[in-house]
């Protein structure tokens, strides 16, 4: 179809003269013309899925501009006042200017706590859309040549954006964000030979100290920002470039994409999500509290909360903390190994690198270099999709146990039965998820093809003359049986000797694991079976 | 035979590998793009108009948004010590706002959906990869570059300058030293305030606490006499000086020969900072006498001198030598006998 | 069978809806003889001012609901501690708050309705006050709930929120045991609590938090119930765990609806 809108010849009323004059004199100074030939009418494919990446960079907006109203009445600064606020239960009380701020801004400024409560939302909201984001990338092997990089990139932005968090919801320095970083403190202390020393220069001396706080601050409103921003930049970038991925489907291949122009419907749309998704914040910041710093009061290292957890997407590696069994500790030569800190922060660094390169990993076991520009269904991918519910279930343990004491009390069992049913899920959940999931994509797999071929249950049931029962099948239009014939399918890789004529460990090692990937398989439905079933 | 990503108007000698793909020769083939669905809009007027007024309707609701909550930050003032006004002023501008927002929002989406035509149009891709004339002309201008500089020959310059470059961020690394005290962190963590004759206070007053008080069951928390009066390092000092006081009947505690002195009367001090990662471990239960932190569930006998009985930490809480001065007040014997709180590499040494 | 016959339905005990009739009629009458038994219990009042005769009607009312477990004499079982030297005050914790009688035995008794009324409660108070010497009623005022609340909240901070967790909704302790919640709990229970010390409770005697203090405390817990929550609806105070799976549920669930609506064909 066309791209390109023809000249008309349509009557020009005072807007539209203003609009052309104005547009000339800015393509004379910045050559805008070119960029709107290029990008006008670039086609993004229309999936509800694909929407997610956007939930994501519209909540960094609403970040970004909440945070700037904060930025005017935050004072990070760690000196000791007494409280002048209007807020009785802490009347009196001795806490720091960052602090004191903070309540100043949910109890005494107009629109404060709005403007509190939609940023810490849309932070949560954040990370959350990221998270199910890069899920969504995962399960339709949209990682694949040539977005193995921009994976990497999108996966460097959910680490910055989680240390955004961090960084955020310790500036009010409250007891409960105080003891995270107190857990932090003990962490980085059980490091080898750095550990104290680290812990020294991040809190300029002893724990608390003064500096931690503007310190964070520095970090979050202009150091980390400018870092996502600059990545977030390349990940836009190489979406351009690469453009989107799409479903199969009639009319689309791997060398077009199908779907609406940036002009005008994308941008309507897009355009349109943008304030819906601001707007869906804003509703939640204005009916449902977070983070209610005037209960937890000022941090002192004395007193601690019943139910202290970070911030969900924080989750995970306190989960992890909670999972090691009693006394992992060693002492050699003098020197003290604090396992009990140390594996958890080996496990989830692995985990994380783990995922970082998934790409990779599976581009050398498929050996595949081209293209791909389909987003693939999850069932038809059953190892992949396997891997990645076993992924899922570890995080999600890991997240479970993060909140072990809630589900003690609010399940009525004891915190021990807790977390030793997790430590158990720990190991069994991620085999029993990869197998249950992979036999599942396969079974689904063999559903689709037999639609395919024989149509689908359409709930008329006839008898026929003999007695006999049979429900009647309706087959699918061709346009509907594409989308099931229309996957890749990948054979195990034989065991062949290299060009020198040897047969590596690599090799062997590559020929194993892709019998494990792909030796229990569903080839898609070929046109002689599709023919062979028309009669 | 690998499918080539491109159309034929590009001239690549590039095959990538298909490795174990399976291309099957028989394939069924694409039926292409189903014919288009006119919608409702399209082809009723009536239909069209309609869409037209609630598009303007939504809008026209955004505009009235945006004033409420323009309207609703003044009309809602807040008086300092009444949380509902606060509550009120923050819920109204906030809904004014939500309303203004959503507004353009369901507006824009629908008119797009409804009443804009360019669904479904096609683009065609080009291979990621550039032309092999462009590669050509790409890897040309290196090359030509490389001849006019002497890069690769002239390799003492190049080698020199990757050196340079190295070593220039050095000073950085250098420069931040001064985020930290000079001295050395490891001496700092392995004292506290703590000393022969300290008497222990309630916490945050500073009233020292005599024996007499602490009844079977009590938990006291407790800091070092001197530091509820302290303004400088008050809070770094109660991170590690911070105690736990508690009574348990005599033939609960089971005590080991060298610490049985630490003990007054059945009354035990112990660090109230935790061994895992530092959170305070104040949850005592009076019976079972057992004591757990909150954080991350770890739990402590105090029967046992604070042995781990659950949870992820690996050593027992330190136990504070405590006995009576002559006044019946609660003194410490001495400091800790062993660095408080998580572990750290030299914590033995 | 059909009923295909012209004839009105049959009446009388085989009326179809006659075992439906029996069993609501079953229902209310086991229910009302339940409640009339137990109304009968609640309602035996005591007007007797006498001290005496208080003690002795708690005397009377230990051995019929409290004996089996705590002794005849209050000495206690297996089933149940002794009772002598727990004081009037822990009586009026325990029996006010409905814990005891513990409905089933567990790692812990659990609040709920009272089942006496309070004439019951004081008599049962006096008779285990008799036993021994223990603690007993405090004066009003030191639960009135006019003290400084913000002294309150960081003595609540300091002593209860790492149990009870700083917004009072409660936390897990060890073993299955759990500290309870605050919200609308009567101050003179709030007060006997920390005088008693129930159960695994520590017990915050007068010179660890002075009467004064633990009326600030009281002070605190009675704003916290009182003052409206500024931010909105508090999602039951429990923190970053509901504010996640609320932003993951209802915040995510919310945009994915829209993502499907939006991407939609328009029909």
């Amino acid at each position: 179809m066309s791209t390109v809108t023809a000249k008309t010849e349509t009557p020009v009323g005072p807007g539209m003269r203003f609009t052309g004059a104005a547009a000339s004199y800015i393509d004379e100074r910045t050559s805008i013309s070119t960029a709107v030939k290029t990008l006008g009418r670039k086609i993004f494919p229309d999936h509800w899925s694909f929407m997610l990446g956007e939930v994501a960079l519209y909540s960094f907006v609403v970040i970004l501009l909440s945070g700037t109203f904060l930025t005017f009445f935050f004072d990070p600064s760690m000196t000791e006042v007494e409280y002048e606020g209007s807020y009785l239960p802490l009347k009196g009380i001795e806490m720091s200017v960052a602090y004191h701020t903070a309540l100043d801004l949910s109890f005494d400024i107009r629109g404060g706590l709005l403007m509190r409560q939609v940023h810490h939302w849309a932070a949560l909201m954040f990370v959350a859309s990221i998270g199910l984001h890069m899920l969504r990338v995962f399960f339709t092997g949209a990682f694949r040549k040539p977005r193995e990089l921009n994976w990497v990139i999108g996966f460097a932005l959910f680490v910055l954006a989680m240390a955004e968090g961090f960084t955020g919801y310790s500036l009010p320095d409250d007891l409960l964000s105080g003891n995270g970083l107190r857990i932090i403190d003990g962490m980085v202390k059980a490091f080898p030979v750095i550990g104290v020393w680290i812990s020294y220069l991040l809190f300029g001396g002893e724990f608390p100290g003064t500096e931690v706080i503007p310190r964070l601050y520095v970090l979050h409103i202009m150091l980390l920002p400018a870092i996502l921003i600059a990545t977030l930049g390349i990940h836009m970038v190489l979406l351009v470039v690469n453009k989107h991925t799409q479903f199969a489907g009639p009319g689309r291949t791997n060398d077009n994409v199908v779907g609406s122009p940036v002009l005008p419907v994308f941008a309507a749309k897009a355009g349109g999500f943008f304030f819906i998704v601001f707007g869906v914040i804003m509703l939640i910041a204005s009916l449902f509290t977070i983070n209610p710093i005037w209960n937890y009061g000022p941090y002192d290292p004395s007193p601690v909360s019943a139910g202290t957890q970070p911030d969900w997407y924080i989750g995970f590696a306190d989960g992890a903390l909670r999972l090691v069994p009693p006394g992992w500790e060693f002492v050699l030569g003098g020197y003290t190994f604090a396992m009990n800190v140390l594996t958890p922060t080996i496990v989830l660094i692995v985990f994380i690198a783990l995922v970082a390169l998934y790409p990779f990993f599976e581009a050398w076991v498929t050996g595949d270099k081209r293209e791909h520009h389909i987003a693939e269904r999850p069932r038809n991918a059953p190892t992949r999709t396997a891997i990645g519910a076993a992924g899922v279930s570890f995080y999600a343990v890991l997240w479970a146990a993060a909140s072990s004491d809630l589900i003690a009390t609010h399940f009525r069992l004891s915190i021990e039965g807790v977390i030793t049913s997790l430590q158990v899920l720990f190991f069994l959940a991620p085999v029993a998820a990869f197998m249950i999931t992979k036999r599942t994509c396969l079974a689904l797999q063999r559903k689709d093809r037999e639609i395919a071929l024989h149509g689908y249950e359409s709930g008329r049931i006839v008898r026929l003359p003999g007695g006999e029962y049979i429900e009647v099948h309706e087959q699918l239009d061709d346009y509907e049986r594409w989308r099931l014939l229309d996957f890749q399918e990948y054979k195990p890789v034989t065991v062949r000797p290299n060009k020198q004529g040897k047969i590596t460990t690599g090799i062997r090692l590559r020929s194993a694991v892709s019998r494990w990937f792909f030796e229990d398989r569903v080839a898609p439905v070929d046109q002689r079976e599709l023919e062979s079933q028309k009669h | 035979m690998a499918k080539k990503s491109g159309g034929d108007s590009h001239d690549y000698s590039y095959e990538p590998e298909v490795g174990a793909a399976v291309v099957p020769s028989d394939q069924a083939s694409n039926p292409g793009l189903p014919p288009e669905r006119p919608r409702i809009t399209d082809m009723d007027e009536k239909f069209e108009k309609q869409a037209e007024r609630r598009i303007a309707l939504f809008f026209g609701l955004s505009i009235v948004g945006s004033i409420i909550a323009a309207v609703s930050y003044n009309a809602f003032p807040i008086t300092p010590g009444d949380v509902l006004s606060t509550r009120l002023n923050n819920l109204f501008t906030g809904l004014g706002i939500t309303i203004g927002l959503l507004g353009i929002g369901f507006g824009a989406v629908h008119w797009a959906k409804s009443l804009m035509h360019g669904h479904e149009l096609v683009e065609e891709r080009h291979p990621v990869r550039g032309t092999d004339e462009t590669r050509e002309v790409a890897a040309g201008m290196f090359t030509q570059a490389n001849k006019e500089s002497g890069f690769t020959r002239r390799s003492l310059v190049r080698n020199t300058m990757i050196g340079a470059l190295l070593a220039t961020p050095i000073p950085a690394v250098a420069l931040f030293r001064d985020l930290a005290p000079k001295e050395n962190p490891n001496d700092v963590l392995k004292h506290t305030m703590w000393e022969a004759g300290t008497r222990l206070t309630r916490d945050p007053s500073g009233v020292p606490i005599k024996a007499s008080e602490v009844t079977i069951g009590s938990a006291f928390h407790v800091i070092p006499e001197g530091l509820a009066e302290m303004h400088e390092h008050k809070l770094e000092e109660k991170a590690k000086a911070a105690v736990l006081l508690m009574r348990l009947p005599v033939e609960d505690l089971n005590e080991v020969e060298e610490r049985k002195s630490w003990s007054y009367e059945g009354i035990v001090a112990y660090s109230k900072i935790c061994t895992h990662v530092g959170c305070p471990v104040a949850l005592y239960e009076q019976h079972t006498h057992h004591l757990l932190c909150p954080c991350h569930q770890s739990e402590f006998d105090v029967s046992n001198h604070c042995e781990v009985i659950f949870g992820p930490a690996a050593r027992p809480l330190p136990q504070l030598p405590i006995t009576i001065d002559a006044e019946g007040y609660l003194v410490a014997q001495s400091d800790f006998t062993e660095p408080v709180g998580p572990s750290f590499w030299e914590r033995e040494l | 069978m059909k009923n295909t016959s012209p004839l009105p339905r049959k009446r009388g005990r085989r009326h179809p809806l006659a075992g439906v009739a029996l069993m609501i009629l079953g229902l209310f009458v086991t229910g009302g003889a339940y409640a009339a038994t137990t109304a009968g219990i609640a309602s035996a009042e005591t007007q007797t001012v006498d001290a005496a005769s208080l003690v002795d009607e708690g005397g009377k009312l230990f051995l019929a609901n409290c004996a089996s477990c705590h002794g005849t004499n209050g000495e206690g079982t297996d089933a149940g501690p002794s009772l002598i030297g727990v004081g009037a005050l822990s009586v009026e914790f325990q029996v006010g708050t409905g814990r005891m009688p513990m409905a089933a035995s567990g790692p812990q008794a659990e609040r709920k309705p009272p089942q006496f009324t309070q004439p019951q409660i004081d008599a049962l108070a006096a008779w285990v006050a008799s036993l021994a010497p223990g603690p007993g009623m405090p004066d009003p005022k030191y639960y009135a709930a006019d003290g400084d609340a913000a002294n309150g909240a960081e003595l609540f901070r300091i002593n209860c929120a790492m149990c009870h967790n700083v917004a009072g909704a409660g936390g897990a302790l060890t073993e299955g045991k759990w500290a309870p919640g605050l919200a609308d709990v009567d101050p003179i229970h709030v007060y006997a609590a920390m005088v008693t010390g129930p159960q695994n409770m520590p017990v915050f005697n007068d010179m660890n938090l002075t009467p004064e203090e633990k009326n600030d405390i009281i002070t605190y817990l009675a704003y916290l119930d009182e003052a409206p929550s500024v931010g909105g609806f508090t999602l039951g105070s429990l923190g970053p765990v509901a504010e996640g799976l609320f932003v993951w549920i209802i915040g995510l669930g919310v945009m994915v609806a829209i993502a499907i609506w939006l991407t939609a064909k328009s029909n």
